[in-house]
């Protein structure tokens, strides 16, 4: 694999498509292979235009296969799991997946939400002044008044990624915070706090997928690291019958799991997707790490901090204090993971000897529809 | 009719839904029952999600239900910048379905999870009309 973060959080001077040529230049040459190499070619819909059609035509890609898969967040860890089932069955040998946003540029609030006109439940959906901190917040009451979970709880894991973000030179909150600090930023939407969102940054990342023929021929093993396990779910409202305790992890992770053959005690760093502190808690649970309703009491012993937390988590600061690039930190989740396992990471915060990690990227709204994705990332051997 | 000071729009109805838009600007909600398994659906749509049949009829809904969750929000942009703080929510109807809805008629620092509420109605624009929950009095 190849993997490529775009260090800039602000970036007003480019446009979109520009964004996603200079990760995907930037993950190719982390591959140590060129765009004519490229024959799979997999975006989302944050690519501008028609989607990838339009993005292979500027980026250059002679592709016979592509992907535009969208589940928000989760998308980009759904194309790595499509690229290696594509690539086993010969359809491809080297896949590219590209990310770019710009709501920072684009003046983008947190509590803006999409709002698809013609969707069949838009009208049902679109006149209660609904946004996505709305949404999240009423998962994170539902989980306190079910569960005892307390905003406390969720602040260690804001804690737990700052503590991480320090780390980082190019983190767009790279502050240490504290549980207080968390609780008495304003509240956005009760009972999440600002300090429980994440953050709005430009920006963008991708990774190239490559055959097992391909990587010997690239013999940098150092530098190799292969998907051992994929899973993907999605959990929509459920003809109204809709349960905010949990996300569609709980359906992704165990084919991910199962077929790396591996257990969540197996997995030694954990990229999770943390749109909000709550999307963490759940996602943690769901994935197996703790048992339903215990998720609280697992953040705040301390689980999530590197590098000797029962599971580190989100060591590049995640998205709530270093980047969520376009609103979706789906491509970001993939690429600490990638570095853990290099060994890539920094060393205040890598896990030593990591030879096993996990990504997990949620899209969309825990409180209406949500996709899931998991991958379990390992040493190529 | 308003029980709230919350923002209303139009009300896009389409071949799907009519007959519910229509039911609540005379102040009645309307819920999809599947005449072959008997799942009750929502959102309204013409066929069952649970069989696929498209036998389904309009039922006349008691109105009545409990705050699943909710979420107080206390930062917003636009129309909504001006009712903040208000109340989103997932309603639990008597029939079973969890919607989404505001709840209104209360100071937002009392509602409570567990609530029982009962459905208002609220004019919207062009003869049509909202449906918001307020707590039940008693
Ligand atoms: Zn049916």
């Amino acid at each position: 694999m190849g993997a490529f973060e775009h260090p800039l959080r602000y970036i007003p001077d480019r446009t979109l498509a520009q964004v996603h040529a200079e990760v995907a230049v930037g993950a190719l040459r982390d591959a140590g292979l060129s765009i004519r190499d490229v024959d799979a070619y997999f975006c989302a819909g944050d690519a501008p235009g028609f989607g990838a059609l339009s993005m292979a035509d500027y980026l250059g890609i002679d592709a016979r296969l592509t992907d535009t898969t969208e589940t928000g967040g989760s998308s980009y860890l759904a194309h790595v799991g499509h690229a290696v089932d594509a690539i086993a069955a010969g359809h491809c040998h080297v896949a590219l997946v590209t990310l770019a946003g710009k709501p920072r540029t684009g003046g983008s609030q947190p509590g803006g939400s999409g709002n698809f006109g013609d969707a069949p439940e838009a009208n049902f959906e679109n006149h209660w002044g609904g946004s996505v901190p709305g949404y999240y917040a009423m998962a994170a009451a539902r989980h306190m008044h079910q569960y005892g979970t307390t905003s406390a709880q969720l602040a260690a894991i804001k804690v737990a990624a700052s503590s991480h973000a320090q780390h980082n030179p190019n983190a767009f909150l790279p502050k240490l915070v504290t549980v207080e600090e968390v609780l008495a930023s304003p509240l956005v939407a009760d009972p999440l706090h600002r300090l429980d969102c994440c953050v709005i940054t430009d920006g963008g990342g991708a990774v190239v997928v490559v055959s097992p023929e391909v990587a010997r021929t690239l013999n940098r093993p150092e530098r190799a690291v292969a998907v051992l396990g994929h899973g993907e779910a999605i959990r929509h409202s459920s003809n109204g019958r809709i349960d905010l305790t949990h996300t569609a992890a709980l359906w992704s992770g165990p084919p991910a799991f199962d077929q790396a053959g591996v257990t969540p005690s197996d997995i030694q760093y954990a990229s999770i997707y943390d749109s909000f502190t709550i999307t963490v808690l759940l996602t943690l649970e769901d994935l197996g790490f703790c048992a339903k309703g215990e998720g609280g009491r697992f953040v705040e012993s301390g689980a999530l901090e590197a590098p000797n937390g029962v599971l580190p988590f989100n060591t590049d600061g995640g998205g709530l204090c270093n980047n969520h690039p376009g609103n979706r930190g789906g491509m970001t989740k993939i690429i600490e993971a990638v570095r853990q396992v290099r060994g890539d990471a920094h060393p205040a915060v890598q896990v030593p000897d990591c030879e096993l990690a996990l990504a997990h990227g949620t899209g969309g709204s825990l409180a209406t529809r949500t996709g899931a994705s998991t991958l379990i990332l390992g040493r190529s051997s | 009719m308003s029980a709230s000071d919350l923002p209303t729009r139009a009300i896009v109805a389409t071949v799907e839904t009519q007959d519910f838009w229509d039911a609540t600007a005379e102040g009645r909600f309307l819920l999809r029952r599947c005449n072959t398994c008997e799942a009750v659906i929502w959102y309204p749509r013409s066929h069952c999600p649970i069989c696929m049949s498209t036998d389904v009829s309009w039922i006349d809904a008691a109105g009545t239900g409990v705050v699943y969750s909710f979420s107080i929000t206390r930062a917003a942009s636009g129309t909504w910048k001006g009712a903040l703080p208000y109340v989103l929510a997932l309603v639990e109807l008597d029939e079973g379905p969890r919607i989404l809805t505001n709840i209104v008629g209360i100071d937002v620092d009392d509602v409570r999870i567990g609530m029982a509420v009962k459905v208002v109605f609220e004019d919207a624009i062009e003869g049509s009309a909202l449906y918001r929950f307020a707590p039940v009095t008693t």
